[in-house]
């Protein structure tokens, strides 16, 4: 009997170590060569993540550069970006600090870029502030149920029937860039006008109370080839610049390549898609 | 075994409705919870876990706790815990019962839950720790009952549980490194992103567990004749002391590595929670207080005196696990979140409907235990006579 067990334990043993092994050397393998093509597919704007050591995890990127300088020149644009998206995606607007939902928002230089030192001149620009739409968002990680994902052009995006309302994306993103609906925003008033979404837009779903929310980048419009509604807003004046990050033919990677830009709390490895210039 | 808890004295019915009383008024403010939205607490876009989350992770330490009790009678065969390693394994069940309760108060959309199963996402660390939560759950409740049961038909328990009740012992460290985990990989989050955080979060754990444990253990000698007797009593109240010292030591490395390096970041949410930033400081009594708490509470359990009367060691008990519940089950999450991404401080106040639903949760976790312990004391007290 004692021998029988000491075989049977042997015979476990190896086709556990066999089970186990094999499948990971052979992933290793696998990935291995897989690392060795996209670095060599990537090598196109090895900087725009700001540093040359890691290859783009993904063909596309969609990123913006924010000229704040434009915007400190063009008074009102930044709100006319604000209002552009806050309409386009039924934002509703609670009028309290404590239910806010923001997709874009307005910041000063010293809350964006917290470590840095604080130049008088720099507060008094309106920092547009959105989803940094990171090419390695600790969102996405965070996510229990995938509600929230990385779409094929690098854009990171919700899917609000999906979303548990755990909050654990918020509690992941270093930004701040996320906002949860804690009470109903299609609450209406006596008349059955909506009480906190000023003019509804039929072609973006309004969401249900319980669910996360956050700036898309325009993921409908940029599906349609349109440009994203805060870019749109800005018209010639170049004060958004959206495209591809990793097709050295764009126009956004040509500014990065010429002009100096600032990327919020980079340290983190997160790989923000947003760059500032100041 | 469960008509057991059907039969008891007045006292004993009148905490059961007493409880109930509670748990009632918290589901009718659940209700309005769930009629509402999450906005019906005190939660912001700043503060976005609150009451719920902070008492969850606070009992995953109660329910890991247990194993302070298991591991020396099971795996070394430490004979004086045999009366109360049950009470252990029973104490696991309903705080683990709680976080789960208190994990679906949290949900904004308590109907989607079950999307964590239907979409598994490995890389959540919330999706580990619903496995390893149930997963401790199950151990629990089959290990506990098994070994009831065979002691209530005068058997020895059967050898097929042994398995699992080795396998509850890292389990247990698992629950609580997993819940560690669910805060310290988080990017931007300074005051959590510490690899302490879930050594921290297991020596807290050891010291609340027990604590709650042997403060429930005196209670029930006083109440019924079951007694866990004085050695079980004494060894208890050395695992305790010494995991308070163990998790005061690691507060005070926490310290040292913020002030010293003197990086902001590791410094603000110290500076809110012990002295305030601007004029914010609503947690600043209750840590102050924490500290003080743990630093009686530990002479009262280390000083031979006090620790052979019974009374002082009770209250030493309680003192130490109201501190370490300010620290972990307030302080650790409410103060993750000041100041925010951008470093703006917005400040916390539950609201009532909330600390009436978390009252609710935490009477429901203390009426499982009262069955549990109803039934475990009736069986033993049975058995041995």
């Amino acid at each position: 009997m004692n021998v029988k067990r000491r075989d049977f334990l042997k015979i476990a043993g190896v086709s556990a170590i066999a089970g186990i092994g094999i499948p990971s050397a052979l992933n290793m393998l696998l990935k291995g060569e897989a690392k060795a093509t996209a670095e060599a597919e990537h090598q196109a704007a090895p900087a725009a993540h700001g540093g040359g050591h890691e290859a783009a995890s993904t063909a596309v990127q969609l990123g913006m550069v924010i000229n704040v300088k434009k915007f400190g020149e063009i008074k009102g644009l930044a709100e006319k970006c604000i209002e552009a998206c806050h309409t386009t995606h039924n934002v509703p607007e609670f009028n309290n600090p404590k239910d806010a939902v923001k997709w874009v928002w307005i910041e000063d230089f010293e809350h964006l870029f917290t470590q840095q030192n604080r130049f008088a001149e720099h507060n008094a620009l309106p920092f547009l502030t959105l989803c940094n739409h990171c090419a390695n968002p600790p969102c996405v990680r965070a996510c229990p149920t995938q509600a929230t994902f990385k779409a094929p052009n690098g854009n990171v995006i919700m899917d609000y029937h999906r979303c548990i309302g755990c909050r654990f994306c918020m509690a992941a993103c270093p930004y701040g860039a996320r906002s949860f609906n804690w009470r109903d925003p299609r609450e209406k008033d006596a008349g059955g006008n909506l009480k906190f979404i000023k003019k509804l837009n039929l072609d973006y779903p309004t969401r249900m109370r319980g669910v996360v929310e956050k700036c898309n980048f325009c993921a409908e419009r940029v599906d349609k080839n349109l440009p994203p509604a805060c870019v749109e807003a800005c018209g010639d004046t170049k004060a958004l610049i959206f495209g591809n990050l990793n097709d050295s033919n764009s126009e956004i990677a040509q500014v990065l390549k010429t002009t100096f830009t600032s990327q919020r709390k980079q340290e983190l490895g997160t790989k923000p898609s947003l760059f500032y210039i100041i | 075994m469960i008509e057991k808890a059907l039969a008891g004295n007045n006292r004993y019915w009148t905490w059961m409705v007493f409880l109930l009383s509670i748990m009632g008024i918290g589901a009718i403010c659940y209700t309005q919870q769930f009629a509402y939205g999450l906005g019906y607490t005190g939660m912001s876009r700043d503060v976005s876990w609150g009451l719920y989350i902070s008492q969850f992770t606070f009992l995953v330490g109660v329910a890991a706790g247990g194993l302070m009790v298991v591991l020396p009678y099971y795996l070394h065969n430490f004979k004086a815990f045999g009366r109360v390693t049950i009470l252990g394994e029973f104490m696991a069940i309903a705080a683990v019962a709680m976080c789960l309760l208190f994990i679906l108060a949290d949900l904004g959309q308590p109907m989607r839950a079950l999307n964590v199963i239907l979409h598994p996402t490995p890389n959540s660390m919330l999706f580990w720790d619903m496995i390893v939560l149930n997963g401790y759950l199950f151990l629990n409740v089959l290990v506990g009952w098994v070994v009831l049961h065979s002691e209530f038909k005068g058997v020895h328990y059967p050898a097929w549980v042994k398995p699992f009740i080795y396998l509850s012992i890292p389990w247990a460290i698992s629950i609580h490194t997993v819940t560690a985990f669910l805060y310290c990989g988080l990017p931007g989050r300074h005051f959590w992103l510490t690899a302490i955080l879930a050594p921290r979060f297991l020596a807290s754990a050891f010291a609340s567990g027990p604590s709650l444990l042997l403060l429930i253990a005196l209670i029930i000698k006083r109440v019924s004749k079951f007694d866990v007797g004085n050695e079980a009593i004494q060894k208890l109240i050395t695992i305790i002391g010494y995991a308070a010292i163990i998790n005061f030591f690691f507060i005070g490395l926490e310290f040292f590595v913020a002030y010293y390096s003197n990086i902001p970041g590791h410094k603000h949410t110290l500076d809110y929670l012990f002295w305030g930033i601007d004029g914010f400081d609503n947690l600043v009594p209750f840590m102050r207080l924490s500290v003080i708490l743990q630093i009686v509470s530990v002479a009262i359990l280390l000083i031979p005196a006090t620790r052979n009367n019974e009374k002082t060691v009770m209250l030493g008990c309680g003192l130490l696990f109201l501190g370490l519940w300010i620290d972990k089950g307030l302080g650790l999450v409410l103060g993750g979140f000041v100041p925010n991404p951008l470093e703006y401080i917005t400040e916390y106040y539950p609201s009532l409907g909330e600390i009436a639903i978390t009252l609710g949760v935490w009477a429901t976790g203390f009426f499982i235990l009262t069955i549990l312990y109803k039934i475990a004391v009736s069986v033993k007290l049975e058995s041995e006579s």
